[in-house]
């Protein structure tokens, strides 16, 4: 795949601009380093299994120190950006633990912040120039 | 589709595609190990729940 910056490196700030965005926005770090085929694939993967998540009645975990498990799972939730920011505003999220989707709600939810977790790495690795 | 294995396999779906596009730069590259790895999830599911099966809850 060609691509406008393959190889080379960005500034440290621009760097950090571009994980900003790709954590922000699935797939805008690739889109903004011209991988645009990887960054249109992210855009509509990721908030679409965050989004099946939200539909299978998954919970948006709260930071509880005092319970680490709970505090892992909330940080790999915020991990996928702007939607859970927006699923937080509009109240979604609350989770239904006796619904039978429960526990896959949150797999999804958990798994789609952890996966753009690593599309904000490959987008940082392409920025430094390494892919 | 909210069958356990209706979500399995949107589940590995989803994976599968984020993987194979991640891990590799070419289309064509990208689509085998996209069903590659479809394929180990969605059969490695299935043969995992068979092997559980037999456990008393």
């Amino acid at each position: 795949m060609s691509s406008a910056s393959s190889g080379r490196a960005h500034s440290p700030l621009h760097t950090y601009l571009i994980c900003a965005a790709a954590w922000a926005v699935p797939g805008a770090g690739h889109l903004w380093l011209g991988r645009h085929q990887k960054g249109i694939v992210f855009l509509f993967a990721l908030p679409l299994m965050f989004a099946c998540g939200l539909w299978l009645e998954g919970r948006l975990f709260p930071f509880e120190p005092s319970q680490p498990l709970v505090a892992l799972a909330a940080f790999a939730d915020v991990g996928v950006g702007l939607p859970y920011v927006a699923a937080q505003a509009a109240g979604a999220g609350a989770g239904r633990v006796i619904a039978a989707t429960f526990e896959y709600g949150n797999a999804f939810l958990i798994v789609a912040g952890l996966l753009n977790m690593l599309v904000v790495l490959d987008a940082f690795d392409t920025a430094q120039g390494r892919k | 589709m909210t069958t356990h294995l209706g979500i399995m396999v949107l589940f590995a779906l989803f994976v599968s595609v984020v993987f194979g596009v991640l891990m590799r730069d070419e289309p064509r590259d990208q689509v085998a190990l996209g069903l590659r790895l479809f394929g180990v999830l969605v059969v490695g599911g299935v043969l995992a729940g068979w092997l559980l099966y037999p456990l008393p809850l």
